[in-house]
């Protein structure tokens, strides 16, 4: 082979003067000490982050440590426990409870329906069909929140489509059974806590999906097959490998549907009863009533029961599955 | 004459690590020179520390008798071929092979036909318009070596250049490394593990060991001559020989090496004196146009190549080996 | 988990697969329906008529632009900040390991995970105790927050698949920092910027449970909206706007899944 050297050779330096000016001598202190511009990429977030949230955060555990003036209404910026002494009131102790049941069943339901959908677009789906399974769960989590309450404001009214449907197919008397019914009916669908548990469930069941077939994805396939092999029937199949090794993800997606429901106070005011969730009363405090610290301590609330939730789900591995 | 680069002293160590310790080197202009030594000693931070990379903990570099520590890479008139070819994956190849001169300020016209040139000397003209990721291995590294000759570099640093290439297209390449190198007269450094691969290509190899150089000299010499009984280990297959043995034939009770062709295995046992070496076969490994035997001399494991067609003793039989002392050599490492 | 390559799903799961999806999509397709009705005071169906009347009406609601107005400035500042403020975040935990990196990546991730009201009540919180007034601003400053997330799990998703060597590469050509970061990083993450962006936008434009905490008296859309749910003054105006919404979201998610696609998921989860 020959090679003709065609490059003409030039006497150049072996090392360059740097290029002069704001840029190269800023060039050249950034190489020479990494940390500095390290230092400096972190420091807008970390300072935004820090000031705006964490002390965003720091001033609503204050909050919750003063206490209203109940004659003047005024926030008395001294440090007491009467805030929290009010928090432990029955009707607010019912406020708590009531959520804290409401967020557990629609956890419950939200791992029962993604279940089979998990399933099938972890095992069954492929290429073309797994990208659309993939869309058709990312396209309702992200389209918008308020839009999906309202759609089931109209399917739950009592002139609505459900109704109709319903009286079409001669159930309308399960549904008026149903409304007849203490704590989960009333005079429509659409204010009553049936209606909200619905809404609810609808609106955070993608967070239950896509963390289960996360985790279903990983279940090799030949598990199932061998625990078939050895005669077990599907629903030994299921409850005795499926379910233990989709569980990681199940905990993982009620991390989000329990602290989603814990947290929301939009669908419980739009469709349901008047009695509040713990984001109403948050709400309900500061706004109408102008009591920051007693929303403070609502809101203290949650955030004590998401720890005690995360440190058990940890323990469950879940963290594996997010 | 300046070395094209110079090492006083130099340190690097990260922690506890001594990646580099206290290592001198010169390398002259217009050198073939190899790096070689396996995974962790050091050579490809001796690299790293040429192109600017890494910067030393003690010691001066200088590149071309300039003093190039606190010098960013991007100001030393050094380029690399990297291990794993480093293509901009966004850019064509023409790109590719320009970006050093538009980095610089050539105009497009101008650092395009300098591209099309580079790629004609790297054998793939015509290949500008294509994306890195339609390439084959062989064509990706062309490509890297022609973006990094189109800056005229002082000297071109290559990473392990041929080790993600197949048999054949690495035999193909050491030889276009070879005749590219003498055609343009630049200063090569490259890095490998590959004892094959550095003794055929370079004009001068280091073999490195724990962050020092354990020999430095043209590859003849490394492989007959091994100063230490870690070259002569790792650098092809000498027979490493201990002071006690060596002193019964030279003299100098130092450690020694003999290259297993010096050794003639004759059939029979009955050694004496220091006529011969009793030694019993203990396996036979077919090569081709040699047969490579394993030998028990008294506790001593050896090893001999005799010629293809050469009587071979049975596995288990007692031979007697013998040697002309010329081919015994001495290293420096005493007792 | 591989398929099995001659085995179809069973029966029961296809239809209950089939059913969940059902019970994903047809309520957002129901608003598009909705959007056509001809009755005013209740959400009759099936629908009495079908009229183009209410398009209209809403095209001449000043409220409804000045709240859309609001909206998309609001998502546009937000989403500048968090695109600065995500990029500089996920170069710095991406380029070195340094004490306190996973920290840092809790940190961003931490106004997402917890509640939605727990962000806006905090913000509320410092606002009453600094004595901040509502403006534009606050509303900015609580969506600049929790779009971070978004941009920077793109962005940390990007990083993660681009080579290391190919910035030394461009070092060692002669390129400095400013022309490495301008030739070499920003064409290789501007995809996962460009979704990271659009999903921050997405979020923001929607966001409606901080924004009731630090709006005051202003009108982002998803406020205009929550106002008609509650105290309604012509549903079916509110009919069109859920159906512009749904539009308007959807186009940057299915873009940024575009974008995005080969490789890295679209990173992170809403709300």
């Amino acid at each position: 082979m020959s090679v003709q050297a065609t490059l003409p050779t030039r006497q150049a330096p072996a090392v360059l003067p740097s290029s002069g000016g704001m840029r190269g001598a800023l060039s050249d202190l950034f190489w020479r000490r990494p940390r500095v511009l390290l230092l400096l990429m972190l420091a807008p977030p970390l300072l935004w982050l820090g000031i705006v949230y964490i002390g965003s955060l720091i001033a609503l555990l204050l909050q919750s440590f003063f206490s209203i003036d109940e004659f003047s209404g005024l926030i008395n910026r001294q440090f007491t426990l009467k805030t929290y002494g009010d928090l432990l009131q029955a009707a607010n102790l019912d406020i708590i409870l009531r959520t804290v049941t409401m967020a557990a069943l629609v956890t419950l339901a939200s791992a029962a329906i993604a279940f089979p959908i998990a399933y099938y677009a972890a095992r069954y789906a492929r290429g073309r069909w797994k990208a659309l399974f993939y869309l058709a769960v990312m396209l309702p989590l992200w389209s918008s929140y308020l839009v999906k309450v309202y759609a089931w404001k109209l399917i739950l009214a009592k002139e609505g489509i459900l109704t109709w449907l319903l009286a079409k197919v001669h159930l309308g008397w399960l549904l008026d059974g149903w409304l007849a019914l203490p704590y989960v009916g009333g005079s429509s669908l659409s204010v009553s806590a049936t209606g909200t548990f619905i809404a609810f469930v609808y609106v955070w069941l993608p967070f239950m999906i896509l963390p289960v077939q996360a985790s279903l994805e990983r279940v090799p396939t030949n598990l199932i097959e061998a625990s078939s092999d050895l005669g077990a029937s599907p629903g030994q199949t299921f409850r005795n490998v499926l379910f233990p090794l989709a569980l990681p993800g199940i905990v993982a997606g009620s991390i989000f549907t329990f602290s989603l429901t814990l947290g929301d106070y939009i669908i419980p005011q739009i469709i349901g009863t008047s009695r509040l969730f713990i984001g109403q009363a948050v709400y309900a405090q500061q706004g109408t009533a102008g009591n920051i610290p007693l929303a403070a301590a609502f809101a203290v609330v949650p955030i004590v029961i998401m720890g005690f939730y995360l440190w058990g789900a940890k323990k469950l591995g879940a963290f594996d599955a997010l | 004459m300046t070395p094209a680069v110079s090492f006083q002293g130099v340190s690097r160590h990260f922690g506890a690590v001594k990646a580099v310790d206290a290592l001198s080197l010169d390398i002259q202009p217009g050198e073939f020179f190899a790096m070689l030594g396996p995974s962790g000693s050091g050579k490809t931070t001796c690299l790293r520390l040429i192109a600017g990379f890494e910067q030393p903990t003690a010691g001066s570099i200088s590149i071309f008798g300039e003093r190039a520590e606190g010098v960013p890479p991007y100001r030393r008139n050094v380029n690399t071929v990297f291990q794993d070819y480093a293509l901009f994956p966004h850019l064509n190849v023409l790109d590719n092979v320009a970006y050093g001169l538009m980095v610089k300020g050539t105009g497009k016209a101008e650092r395009h036909k300098a591209a099309e040139e580079a790629l004609a000397l790297v054998r793939l003209p015509g290949y500008g318009a294509r994306r890195p990721g339609q390439l084959s291995g062989g064509q990706r590294q062309r490509v890297a070596l022609a973006r990094a000759l189109v800056n005229q570099p002082k000297v071109l640093l290559l990473d392990e250049p041929l080790g993600a290439l197949d048999l054949k297209l690495r035999e193909d390449m050491q030889e276009e490394l070879k005749s590219l190198q003498k055609a343009l007269g630049i200063t090569f450094v490259f890095v490998t593990h590959d004892q094959g691969e550095a003794l055929s290509m370079a004009d001068r190899v280091a073999v490195f060991n724990e962050g020092r150089i354990a020999q430095v000299g043209a590859p003849q010499d490394i492989y007959q001559k091994p100063a230490t009984r870690f070259v002569a280990d790792f650098v092809g297959s000498s027979n490493v020989l201990p002071p006690d043995f060596v002193q019964r034939w030279s003299g100098q009770k130092r450690w020694g090496s003999l290259r297993p062709e010096a050794i003639r295995v004759n059939l029979g046992g009955g050694a004496k004196g220091n006529e011969g070496v009793a030694a019993r076969l203990v396996a036979t490994n077919y090569l081709g146009a040699t047969t490579r035997l394993a030998l028990d001399a008294d506790g001593l494991r050896l090893h001999a190549t005799v010629p293809a067609g050469s009587a071979l003793p049975r596995e288990g039989e007692q031979v007697t080996l013998s040697f002309n002392r010329e081919s015994l050599h001495l290293m420096e490492e005493g007792a | 988990m591989r398929s099995d390559r001659n085995a179809s799903a069973p029966l029961p799961l296809k239809v209950a697969a089939a059913c969940g999806l059902l019970f994903l999509h047809l309520p957002i397709l129901l608003i598009f329906v909705y959007a056509f009705t001809t009755e005013e005071k209740t959400f009759q169906w099936p629908l009495p008529g079908f009229t183009l009347q209410w398009f209209g009406v809403t095209w001449n609601r000043p409220d409804v632009w000045s709240a859309l107005s609001l909206s998309v400035r609001v998502a546009a500042i937000s989403t500048l900040i968090a695109l600065v403020l995500g990029t500089l975040c996920s170069a710095a935990v991406s380029r070195s390991k340094f004490f306190g990196r996973e920290t840092i990546s809790l940190l961003v991730i931490l106004p997402i995970a917890l509640p939605g009201i727990i962000t806006g009540i905090a913000l509320r919180s410092a606002f009453s105790l600094t004595d901040i007034p509502f403006s534009f601003w606050t509303i900015v400053l609580g969506h600049a927050t929790f779009c971070v997330v978004v941009v920077y799990n793109n962005a940390v998703a990007r990083f993660r698949r681009t080579s290391g060597s190919m910035i030394e590469a461009s070092y060692d050509l002669g390129a400095d920092g400013f022309q490495t970061f301008r030739h070499v990083v920003l064409p290789n993450i501007a995809t996962a910027l460009l979704a990271g962006g659009m999903l921050a936008f997405a979020l923001s434009f929607d966001e409606v449970i901080v924004t009731t905490f630090t709006a005051g008296q202003q009108q982002t859309v998803p406020i205009w909206m929550l106002e008609e749910l509650i105290r309604p003054r012509q549903r079916p105006v509110t009919n069109v706007v859920a159906m512009v919404v749904v539009m308007v979201t959807f186009l940057p998610i299915l873009l940024a899944y575009y974008l995005t696609r080969d490789g890295d998921q679209i990173a992170g989860s809403g709300k």
